[in-house]
């Protein structure tokens, strides 16, 4: 019998536990048993490491289903629903549909309230939020303008005229306050 | 500093008392960090974890909190050292089981720990003596402002700290209280106490023993949300329960004294008995009698100077200072054997209880 942890070696170690109410059983061989601590049986959850290889293995799966994954590392959707953690701090934006009644189920909120880090708003503009109502956080007309007539060449390219017109408005507008001031 | 001089000193918690300390035994804060453009430890690989590893140390190593630490990686510790360390309540059973790109970084008066890739990249502990909730949150919180200078923390401006789990997600702070109610358990109102603090938002456990049942009579208690609540306001909200927790512990202690002042005098002298004459003992038996022992203190049958005795035995009878202490692996018959030893050679020359006050307040009655 082969090691359920890296397949290729003998098995030497066998033990079974109870978790979640099944019996499970894991078979190691000695290194990987010492790799992951388990000298003392009793002394050792075996619900970790079963959650461990689940995860290993998940990696694999999720590349091949077309089903939601972060971009930033690969978890998905079914990954969230089998362990209740996410992949990486991206995976809160990726998955963020459903999010809020799940955090309103736990937290009884849904907005952080309390410390923020100082060094929060020097991190890359990306993580800062951009919107109607943060007018402070609004990049400068010209770097706006620059950006719309980046948009508008890629529509162009794409052929979405609809965004384009759309876009093309928004620049002679902008073009307009610019010259105003 | 060696792992041999961080087992010689114990916690400085077991040492000193704190506001409190007859019902609360210790307070903990913990704080729950993750670095942007990593995968969360649980999600990434050996390598990942590796660098990861790689930026915190150093920082960690380099606080001024931190001189002379104890710092290693979790591959290099034994099962039983980890284990020492979960029974010291330094790192969690899970980070106990974790292997390679995975560490630990402690002070030497073992009030910080921090855990290094455990369910998030950073989990950082304080701990207290007695009811501190806020001095405790205060020197964690410094650490971590010091921190977010040199290590880039995963943050939102919605969410708050960004945490592997969504449970953690917002201000990533779970703080704690060891309490110990035997006048609670005792007149079975501690089923009561539970549900009522998980109505408000609080969880309360046993802290030895699995589901209900509670060795030593010592439970934790804990906020549950940790998203929309202000750190201070989260820790002030548990202080008043604790509060509150107290003053009932204590009428409790007084109901049972004045209804059943013989069973209270059969109890703590019985564990006196046992605790003192014993050669075999399991850990479930010692603790549940040191409990008593405690309790004999808080109400004067015993000294209060043994309060802290107790508190040192009931980390050095667990089963792997116990065999730290015979320097090699032993039975679990073993163990009970040593356990009894231990235990007769601390409480050697522990004056027996003193049970007049009782006795004269009866007298009074009658
Ligand atoms: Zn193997
Ligand atoms: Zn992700």
């Amino acid at each position: 019998m082969n090691c359920d942890v890296c397949q290729s070696e003998t098995a030497s170690i066998f033990f079974s536990q109870v978790v979640d109410g099944k019996l499970q059983k894991v078979n190691l061989c000695k290194a990987c048993a010492d790799d992951k601590g388990v000298t003392d049986p009793t002394g050792f959850a075996l619900a970790d490491m079963l959650e461990g290889m689940g995860e290993e293995t998940q990696t694999e799966t999720a590349v091949e289903t077309d089903e939601l994954t972060c971009p930033s590392c690969g978890f998905s959707q079914t990954d969230f629903k089998k362990t209740g953690r996410f992949g990486c701090a991206d995976c809160y934006h990726v998955f963020d549909e459903g999010l809020d009644s799940l955090l309103e189920a736990m937290h009884k909120h849904t907005e952080h309230v309390g410390k923020v880090p100082s060094t929060f708003p020097d991190l890359p503009e990306a993580e800062l939020p951009v919107g109607p109502d943060e007018p402070v956080m609004e990049a400068s007309p010209a770097d706006k303008l620059s950006d719309l007539k980046d948009a508008l060449s890629k529509s162009v390219e794409d052929e979405d005229y609809e965004e384009a017109a759309r876009l093309r408005d928004e620049i002679s507008q902008l073009e307009s306050q610019l010259g105003d001031s | 500093m060696r792992f041999s001089t961080l087992l010689k000193k114990p916690a400085e918690w077991m040492r000193t008392p704190g506001p409190e300390s007859d019902i609360v035994i210790t307070s903990r804060v913990r704080l729950a960090r993750n670095l942007v453009g990593h995968p969360f430890p649980g999600w990434a690989r050996k390598e990942d974890r590796a660098v990861v590893m790689g930026e915190i140390r150093p920082a960690l190593e380099d606080l001024s909190e931190m001189r002379d630490s104890f710092s290693e990686e979790m591959t290099k510790l034994s099962a039983i050292e980890k284990q020492v360390l979960v029974e010291r309540h330094l790192i969690s059973r899970e980070h106990a089981a974790k292997g390679s790109g995975c560490g630990t970084v402690m002070n030497r008066k073992q009030t910080i720990s921090v855990m290094v890739n455990e369910e998030d990249h950073l989990r950082m502990q304080a701990i207290r003596p007695g009811l501190q909730l806020i001095s405790a949150f205060r020197s964690l919180d410094q650490i971590d402002t010091t921190l977010e200078d040199n290590l880039p923390y995963a943050f939102d401006h919605q969410y708050g700290y960004l945490t592997a789990c969504p449970t953690n997600l917002g201000t990533g702070m779970r703080a704690s209280a060891m309490l110990h109610l035997p006048g609670l358990v005792l007149s079975e109102q501690i089923n009561q106490t539970i549900q009522g603090a998980n109505k408000i938002g609080l969880a309360v456990r046993g802290l030895y023993g699995e589901g209900t049942e509670a060795l030593a009579n010592l439970f934790q208690i804990s906020n549950q949300n940790t998203l929309g609540t202000a750190e201070e306001e989260i820790i002030e909200h548990l202080s008043k329960v604790i509060s509150q927790l107290i003053e009932n512990e204590k009428n409790a202690r007084m109901k049972i004294l004045e209804d059943k002042p013989t069973m209270m005098q059969d109890q703590i002298g019985r564990a006196y008995a046992v605790l003192q004459y014993a050669h075999i003992i399991t850990s479930k038996e010692a603790l549940n009698y040191l409990s008593m022992i405690r309790l004999g203190c808080d109400l004067g049958f015993i000294p209060e100077e043994e309060r802290e005795t107790i508190n040192v035995l009931l980390t050095e009878i667990q089963p792997a200072h116990l065999q730290i202490s015979a320097k090699r692996k032993l039975t679990p018959e073993e163990r009970d054997i040593l356990r009894a030893e231990i235990i007769r050679n601390s409480l050697n020359g522990l004056t027996p209880p003193d049970f007049t006050t009782i006795l004269s307040e009866r007298d009074d009655d009658e």
